[in-house]
């Protein structure tokens, strides 16, 4: 069978038996400033063979050098068991298992992610995935806004030290809305300050980041605490990976977070430039019926046989349309596979000893930059597996310098952070090395001379 | 044919009103609206204290197959709601016109309770619904 779903013939023969001149009057009722054009910034079709050359010349620059960066995308080491068996053809062709009888194993799949997940967040519900972390943290504002009733309030905090590009994306979700973001500033620490949510206007959420955007740890517990004496639901949005060592946002405060999500990049995920990940969402119990997207449940069949199944599904967008608890959300199937055999060939040392062995070089890093004249920690605190240095000089000429000696420095902050054009974000996992790190050093230091 | 009691009115969108001796009214969902909802599994109830205004939205009922809306009929301020149906929201299919009732309305204007559906023009609706 060819996959095309009508040829022209058919398109016609269908027209004629509905009395349509054409497939566009189908599309009347929607005006025409409205509908989109062809696109422009699309070009013609290329022949694979161009194609295949076009993609590796972009593919060999994510190759440009001893990775420093981080920012939301990290490069830790992926076991090769973890994309071999994530490219096995029953993972990767299937998608959303809406004949549950017949994706049984897809089914199984996402509910050990579900559990794995619950499990180190600490929560006691997790969807099947969302896009990822950004998107999620809008849907955990959304479905915060719903659950909050008693609040009476669409607004949302959400702190200047939450990733800008999470912010961006949370924004253009949640504006059309209804819903008001009020921003929270930073300490001269880098950190949200507490002193300032007094002034802060009545709200439904509040949104605290773990390591924030800086690498820094927020002081959570009051943060949470806050929150749940004020009426307002608190948001985690953290580092999954940074859990094996911290708290987890489950036993935040005295009673932990209502809502945690993320982003599972770190979980066996490649940079990519930047993507595809995965998203997780965490919750109370309590609030599983405004979660959006899927959960999988354990189930029994007739014969008392164990077996997986959709659950919770009334509010989807298949069911509820308009009214759903999300219209823009899907589970990430095959990054979730990637991330539960990840998660499940680590086990909790594993994950523990990444999570040490990162944070530790970061600290080597940091101390080996800092030792260069003129470079300094821009922040006090503790840290995870990053850290912002600041330069004696504007950061992205140093980058670029840095990457003509195989060196990929970091992020520079002065295009987030009006203030911060010295700034330099860096990061280490455990994948770099006392010779990676020492490498950084000399270039810098080179490049600073 | 489900069962229209002739002492409640009715909106279109399948709530029940009853007016009380305390000149509150008792809200719920018809038979005709249960029976097509199927097992009732979860409802979301006002807040006691809530404003609602007639055809507004005022909770959510959920069953195996769909979560659908519950309209208040008649403007006013909810009073009490049903707790009971959290941990036993099967009520709703098992009485609806009784222990199944969802909340109740202190209404602005009793007299706006005239506005709704008797139960013969309701059973037209019901009908109408069928086909």
């Amino acid at each position: 069978m060819p996959f095309i779903p009508h040829t022209a013939e058919e398109a016609a023969s269908m027209l004629a038996a509905i009395g349509a001149d054409s497939t566009d009057a189908l599309f009347d009722e929607i005006p025409a400033h409205l509908r989109a054009r062809a696109l422009e910034h699309v070009p013609a079709g290329v022949s694979e063979m161009e194609m295949l050359r076009h993609l590796g010349e972009r593919a060999a620059r994510d190759d440009a050098g001893i990775c420093f960066l981080g920012a939301g995308s990290y490069d830790h080491h992926i076991p090769s068991a973890v994309w071999d068996l994530t490219s096995r053809g029953e993972f990767m062709t299937a998608y959303t298992p809406y004949q549950a009888e017949a994706s049984q194993g897809t089914l199984q799949l996402i509910y050990e992610y579900q559990s794995m997940m619950a499990g180190l967040m600490a929560m006691e519900v997790s969807n099947a995935s969302v896009y990822d972390g950004a998107s999620g943290l809008a849907e955990a504002i959304l479905m915060a806004i719903r659950a909050n009733r008693k609040a009476r309030s669409r607004t949302v905090l959400l702190p200047d030290s939450v990733h800008p590009h999470y912010r961006q994306a949370a924004i253009n979700i949640v504006r059309n809305q209804g819903v008001e973001v009020v921003s929270l500033p930073l300490t001269d620490r880098g950190v949200i300050d507490i002193s300032a949510l007094a002034d802060a206007p009545a709200a439904a959420a509040l949104v605290i980041p773990q390591p924030n955007f800086f690498g820094l740890l927020e002081d959570v517990d009051a943060l949470t605490d806050w929150a749940a004496q004020n009426g307002v639901m608190s948001i985690a949005v953290v580092n999954p990976l940074s859990t094996a060592l911290l708290k987890p946002p489950g036993e935040w405060g005295s009673g932990g977070v209502d809502i945690a999500c993320g982003d599972g990049q770190p979980f066996g995920i490649p940079m990519a430039s930047g993507g595809p990940s995965f998203g997780f969402m965490c919750a109370r119990q309590a609030l599983v019926r405004q979660m959006p997207g899927r959960i999988i449940g354990r189930t029994e069949d007739l014969d008392g046989k164990t077996g997986f199944a959709l659950t919770l599904q009334a509010r989807e967008q298949h069911i509820r349309r308009g009214k759903a608890t999300s219209n823009i959300c899907t589970n990430q199937g095959l990054l979730v596979t990637a991330g539960t055999i990840y998660l499940s060939l680590l086990g909790p040392r594993g994950l523990n000893q990444v999570a040490a062995a990162s944070h530790t070089n970061a600290r080597a890093l940091t101390s080996a930059l800092t030792a260069i004249d003129g470079v300094s920690e821009r922040f006090p605190g503790a840290y995870f597996n990053e850290r912002v240095i600041e330069l004696p000089k504007p950061a992205p000429p140093v980058l670029e310098a840095l990457l003509e000696r195989g060196i990929l420095g970091g992020l520079a902050l002065g295009k987030y952070y009006p203030g911060m054009e010295n700034a330099l974000l860096v990061c280490a996992t455990e994948k770099r090395t006392a010779q990676d790190i020492g490498a950084y050093a000399e270039a810098l230091r080179e490049v600073l001379k | 044919m489900s069962e229209i009691p002739t002492e409640l009115r009715y909106a279109a969108s399948h709530e029940w009103a009853r007016l009380e001796d305390d000149g509150t009214v008792t809200v719920g969902i018809s038979d005709h609206a249960q029976d097509a909802l199927g097992d009732v599994v979860y409802v979301e109830h006002p807040e006691v204290g809530q404003q609602v205004a007639a055809q507004q939205e005022a909770g959510v009922v959920e069953s195996v197959k769909a979560a659908s809306d519950i309209y208040a009929p008649i403007t006013g301020t909810v009073v009490a709601v049903n707790e009971t149906l959290e941990d036993t929201p099967e009520l709703v299919n098992q009485d609806p016109y009784g222990d199944g009732w969802f909340f109740r309305i202190e209404p602005d204007n009793a007299s706006d309770l005239a506005e709704l559906l008797d139960s013969e023009a309701y059973a037209e609706v019901c009908e109408a619904d069928a086909h």
